[in-house]
């Protein structure tokens, strides 16, 4: 601590506050003027004027709430209507309220509006529209579909599809997509375990190898070939004497060198190739390819956007 | 010293400084003239824009441009904000280092603006004398309430105006003024001019001084760049106070005869420099912090005794100009000024950037085929519409598909991101793997420019 210094000063000299410490050390007295005191005196006023407009100080099991109130537009979940609320004062219900009546959000809405106005040709043709739809798709998407198809929309081969590429199951065109999305898909292909001979299931899968070049034509496949095309197995019936499948009955194409459920790729030599494809043909698809329905879960408008925005992910026709 | 003596908080003496004609008064009025000019009038000039504002000068926040005359500059190019900041810096520094505080004696608008009050003070009270009588009187005295209120009533408007003239730049001007007088404008308007008039009305009438004393940081920090051959404002104490000192002309100290023979210097001690101070100090007592190298007090002094100096020149040597101080930040200064101008006068009046979209990072197609994707942001920066083609190069076989997007229309300043397919047929994979793909982007009509080119990745799996 200071003690008071009994040094005499020169006339003349700076004044010192006339506080010493180890015995000479003194402090130049520089005085504030009084303004800026009474401005100090005056964010002290302020701050407790503050303390009872603003939400400030919790007060036994409650707080002090401020006096203004926000009011704001929001999205009711239940009927999905906006409406106007009132919300006492605070940073979330600013934000609420900035986000409603935001330019940002004006140009949203009336994009939507045109996007909801338009049709699928007319949205395609727009670049400002295909802009709004990736934008506000990316989100949507992430929320509903992305858990099975994966964030791109790249699918897992042999479970869920892949949306980026140009061979489509159920059919490419945004109406077909839309249909999709409201009614949901379930694929369906009998087990030929039980109905085929494991020599006769080899040469199929020899045969459909064939299909796309993946393997070379021979006595195998086209005893397969007549199993295929024959009433024997009668997988022409459903994917297509020419083998390129009916979208209508969600069969797949075989001739493409797309790979939705067999991983054929993914397999080093023939023999493997063809080990997956028998043990798929043996055991079909029943309940384990489901697209569920959205018509439910989702708005119109939503789906109409997830259309488009899928239907550009794969650029399909 | 007696504890009683000390005061931790000081009363504030009101300074009335007293008018003065001279070279630099004039300097200083030709520079308030003009600088008010340009500040009052710059929002009220139109300047033609196709679908853009007509202001000449406007910094729209809420669409994100800055239009400076024919110079449209969009959030992108902020950058030259910080150009400009970096220039105003080092000019400071550079001013500072060789001619003083010049930016606070000239051009500070505390300064302007004080200076400007000053003004409208005088008219109506009167000079120094009149204005100390004047505030001696009681405020029961009826010449002091209206010569008081008159002044402050004109101060209040012109503070006013200036907090309407500074909304102006950031909103249409005209339409402004309408919306202010008719209760009309936004919030944040009002806010704006409440707050520039409080502001003004205060730092510029009342707290004058104070602001630079104990306010302002850049008033301490200029005296760190201040040498020995920096240019000062000095009283010539060799001339002014002699062997014995100043001594005020009366019987016997007369003549420059007298005066010499008894020892006293050409200091007639009649105070008018520092009555004209607007910073209420001594000159003679020598170079002080408070002192914003105004130069009223070279004005004021009819013996000459008071100039702009060096330490050197003081103490018999000579001001040298160039040095490696000034130099140095002479040439910084150029660099960096020629350095914004290019970056301004180079500007591209579009923008394109291509991006591979990475999840997928590639497609396989049912023909064998592989596709990458990219996202392409465009941005028009011109106030009108263009014509804008993408085409690829770099790649064998490539195709580029973007659903008839190849080719489009920008809207003025329109701002868009687009998706763009590339694919190359199968028997391409190996001579394609690990190449760059090129992306085009050109203007197609008006204007002739380089073409945008941006490398991209085109990714092809190894089994394929």
């Amino acid at each position: 601590m200071s003690d008071n210094t009994n040094t005499p000063q020169p006339s003349g000299a700076v004044q010192t506050t006339g506080h010493a410490w180890d015995s000479d050390l003194q402090e130049y007295n520089n005085p504030l003027p009084r303004w800026w005191l009474w401005c100090f005196y005056g964010t002290v006023v302020f701050s407790i004027l503050y303390w009872f407009i603003y939400p400030s100080w919790p007060v036994g099991n409650t707080w002090i709430k401020g006096f203004g109130t926000v009011e704001y537009t929001a999205v009711d979940k239940a009927t999905g209507q906006e409406q106007g609320k009132e919300f006492r004062w605070n940073t979330r219900a600013l934000l609420l309220e900035e986000l409603g009546n935001a330019a940002n959000d004006q140009q949203r809405k009336a994009m939507l509006a045109k996007v909801q106005a338009a049709d699928y040709e007319q949205i395609a043709k727009d670049p400002k529209m295909m802009e709004f739809v990736r934008s506000v798709g990316k989100g949507l998407f992430g929320d509903n579909c992305a858990a099975c198809h994966g964030r791109g929309g790249q699918g897992v081969v042999g479970m869920y599809p892949n949306l980026t590429d140009d061979d489509w199951l159920w059919g490419s065109s945004s109406d077909k997509i839309h249909e999709t999305l409201v009614q949901g898909r379930k694929g369906f292909m009998p087990a030929f375990g039980q109905v085929l001979k494991p020599e006769q299931l080899d040469d199929v899968a020899e045969y459909v190898l064939t299909l796309s070049d993946e393997a070379p034509s021979s006595e195998d496949s086209e005893r397969g070939k007549a199993i295929f095309q024959g009433q024997v197995g009668g997988c022409y019936y459903c994917h297509g004497a020419d083998a390129k499948g009916i979208p209508s009955q969600g069969a797949a194409n075989l001739t493409d060198k797309i790979w939705a459920i067999a991983n054929v790729p993914a397999q080093k030599t023939l023999q493997d190739k063809k080990a997956v494809i028998k043990e798929f043909v043996a055991k079909g698809v029943n309940n384990t390819r489901v697209m569920p329905a959205w018509k439910d879960r989702l708005s119109p408008t939503d789906i109409k956007l997830l259309a488009v925005y899928v239907h550009q992910l794969g650029g399909a026709q | 010293m007696s504890e009683e003596t000390i005061q931790l908080y000081q009363k504030r003496i009101q300074i009335h400084p007293r008018s003065v004609k001279g070279t630099f008064r004039n300097l200083k009025t030709g520079i308030l003239a003009l600088a008010l000019t340009i500040y009052f009038l710059l929002p009220w000039l139109r300047w033609e824009r196709p679908n853009a504002p007509d202001q000449a000068v406007l910094y729209d926040l809420p669409g994100r441009h800055f239009y400076i005359f024919g110079l449209t500059i969009q959030v992108q190019d902020i950058f030259w904000l910080a150009g400009v900041l970096i220039i105003f810096a080092i000019s400071l520094f550079f001013v500072t280092g060789l001619a003083g505080r010049v930016w606070c004696g000239y051009f500070c608008f505390q300064t302007l603006w004080t200076d400007l009050f000053m003004m409208i003070e005088h008219w109506v009270q009167g000079e120094r004398p009149a204005r100390i009588r004047l505030d001696r009187k009681p405020w029961s005295h009826r010449d002091k309430l209206i010569k008081k209120g008159m002044t402050y009533s004109l101060w209040l408007l012109v503070a006013f105006w200036t907090g309407l003239t500074f909304t102006m730049y950031w909103v249409d001007a005209p339409t402004l003024v309408v919306e202010v007088f008719t209760g009309q404008a936004s919030y944040a308007a009002y806010f704006t001019t409440f707050f520039l008039t409080v502001t003004t009305f205060v730092m510029a009438g009342l707290a004058r001084e104070q602001v630079c004393i104990y306010m302002c940081p850049y008033a301490r920090f200029q005296s760190a760049m201040f040498d020995h051959d920096t240019l000062i404002i000095s009283y010539d104490t060799k001339k002014g106070e002699g062997s014995k000192g100043r001594a005020k002309q009366r019987r016997g100290f007369r003549t420059p005869e007298e005066r010499q023979s008894k020892g006293v210097g050409e200091c007639i001690d009649c105070g008018h420099c520092v009555q004209v101070c607007p910073m209420g100090i001594d000159i003679r007592n020598g170079l002080q912090y408070q002192c914003i190298s105004c130069a009223l007090c070279i004005d004021s002094c009819e013996h000459d005794l008071i100039n702009y100096t060096s330490e050197n020149a003081l103490n018999g040597g000579k001001t040298r100009l160039l040095r490696p101080k000034t130099i140095g930040y002479g040439v910084i200064l150029t660099a960096a000024t020629a350095t914004l101008a290019w970056s301004v006068l180079t500007r591209s009046p579009y923008t394109g950037t291509v991006e591979q979209i990475r999840q997928p990072l590639y497609t396989q197609l049912s023909d064998g085929g592989i596709r990458n994707a990219y996202e392409i942001k465009l941005n028009n920066k011109l106030t009108a519409p263009m014509t804008v083609g993408i085409r690829i190069e770099g790649l064998p076989g490539a195709t580029l598909d973007m659903s008839g997007m190849e080719r489009l229309e920008l809207a003025p300043q329109e701002r868009i991101k687009l998706l763009a397919r590339v694919q190359i047929p199968p028997a391409q994979h190996h001579a394609a793997s690990g190449d760059k793909i090129t992306f085009i982007i050109e203007a197609l009509d008006g204007v002739s420019i380089e073409p945008i080119r941006r490398e991209a990745p085109f990714y092809i799996p190894e089994n394929s």
